[in-house]
């Protein structure tokens, strides 16, 4: 078996009085595809959020490579651990500006040949670099925005229910993009998803209901 | 026609008929701001016949040590009142107070070197008054409330920025452009009409008091260059000492 990368110690989230997530603890290897899924408002954003680094757990302690998550370096971390919102907002006025954001950052030049191999991946063509934002549909920002996570590639890959908005063409564009990722360059998945394609390509499924874990299945 | 710069008790009592026009609308209207204009108008009288006599004073003995006192009132005063409507922003006394005395103290100084005012309390106090009143709404009205606002309009976006590996700075930029834009530019417009639009107090006092047009505007031209350094100043101190105070130590947007 591939190395632990994650894992969570009896994980709590409490806001404002309100138990989101209960009890869960959980184990991730290196190059695992983790689907995470169960009835809406079971805490499986938040979950997400919490190994992202975005929130904080009020109970229980995460581990990434073996060191809590609260020790690290909170910027290093989240450009190692990366997390994809549902549907991603596209900053500035064009689709340079936002790939560029990652290079920027770091104070490193912007890698334009990476952006366009990137954006030909998704199948965007390679002008799109100086297009306008405003001008891209809802399918093209969210392909702009996975190369966006992906100019510096991450070693874990947090996904929100990313292809839940869009049509059948983008959906697989995108997930044979992330599965390329998962098997040439070993990069962790984890993802919210109801789709049965996504599910069948992970290797492991996660439910949760009414935030606690109600079970673990080993699927792939 | 004699031109009287003298008002009457007299006059003074009779001009309160225009608060009781006031009062005949709101009760005409049932506003209930009754017993606020009454409230204001009683203020006004009492604060300024107190702030008369210590000018008068102030004025009349000259002396350095006191000038700088009334200038300490006078930004403390404006501190504590964009403080009051901060709304929540942690350590706002202490940001009003920096970005309201340094904005102060750089306007000052420039004027002073540059021989546009002279260090004596009529012209110190007065100027102090206007750059303080202008950074005080500058930074509680506009960048307070602008950032506030900011971060939760954006909030998505700038967690999208901190989860790219952004430091608070970073996923903060555009806001804190934003902000210190927000602030600076009510003071640049004002600018740009002056003259055309309103005849703003500064010429208008001087040529109340009989001072040449010609020379009341360059006192103006002066003011209107102050504020707009100043507005600078206070927004872009007060933006950058807040923003990190929408996040925790773990670089988590707060909002």
């Amino acid at each position: 078996m591939s190395k632990e990368i994650f894992r969570l110690e009896d994980i709590g989230f409490k806001v404002n009085n309100q138990q989101i997530l209960e009890n869960i603890s959980l184990t991730v290897h290196k190059g695992d595809i983790v689907t995470v899924t169960g009835p809406s408002g079971g805490g499986k954003s938040t979950l997400l959020k919490l190994m992202g680094s975005l929130i904080s757990p009020t109970s229980g302690k995460i581990y990434y490579k073996e060191k809590e998550v609260s020790t690290y370096e909170p910027t290093e971390y989240r450009k190692q651990v990366s997390y994809f919102f549902q549907n991603a907002v596209l900053f500035d006025q064009t689709v340079r500006q936002n790939l560029s954001f990652p290079a920027d950052i770091r104070e490193e030049n912007f890698d334009e040949v990476r952006a366009k191999e990137g954006l030909e991946t998704v199948q965007l063509p390679s002008t799109y670099l100086d297009k306008p934002v405003k001008d891209l549909s809802g399918g093209e920002k969210q392909r702009v925005a996975l190369i966006r996570n992906l100019m510096y590639p991450p070693e874990v890959l947090l996904m929100d229910e990313v292809t839940s908005s869009l049509d059948k063409e983008n959906r697989e564009i995108i997930l044979s993009f992330i599965r390329r990722l998962n098997e040439e360059e070993q990069v962790t998945i984890l993802w919210i998803t109801h789709n049965q394609e996504e599910i069948n390509a992970s290797n492991e499924i996660i439910t949760l209901v009414d935030g606690k874990m109600e079970g673990v299945t080993h699927g792939k | 026609m004699e031109n009287s710069l003298e008002i009457s008790n007299f006059s003074l009592v009779l001009s309160t008929l225009l608060l009781f026009i006031a009062i005949f609308v709101d009760y005409k209207e049932q506003l209930g701001l009754g017993k606020d204009i009454l409230i204001a108008g009683v203020r006004v009288v009492i604060q300024l016949f107190i702030i008369g006599y210590v000018l008068g004073f102030v004025f009349q003995v000259d002396n350095n040590l006191l000038t700088l006192v009334m200038v300490l009132f006078i930004v403390f005063n404006a501190s504590y009142n964009a403080h009051k409507t901060s709304e929540g922003i942690p350590n706002s006394f202490k940001v009003s107070a920096i970005s309201i005395s340094v904005g102060t103290a750089i306007a000052l100084v420039i004027l002073i070197f540059s021989r546009a005012i002279d260090w004596t309390p009529s012209q110190i106090v007065p100027i102090t008054g206007m750059i303080a009143a202008n950074a005080m709404t500058t930074i509680g009205v506009v960048v307070y409330r602008s950032l506030t606002t900011q971060f939760n309009d954006r909030r998505q976006q700038v967690q999208e920025k901190l989860a790219l590996g952004a430091n608070p700075k970073q996923a903060s930029q555009s806001i804190l452009r934003d902000s210190i834009q927000t602030g600076m530019s009510p003071s640049i417009e004002r600018t740009k009409t002056v003259g055309l639009v309103s005849l703003p107090g500064m010429m208008s006092g001087l040529m109340f008091a009989g001072v040449d047009p010609t020379q009341a505007i360059r006192y103006q031209i002066v003011v209107m260059f102050m504020l707009i350094s100043v507005t600078a100043i206070s927004s872009f101190i007060a933006s950058y000492m807040v923003y990190r105070s929408f996040y925790n130590e773990q670089m988590q947007l707060m909002i």
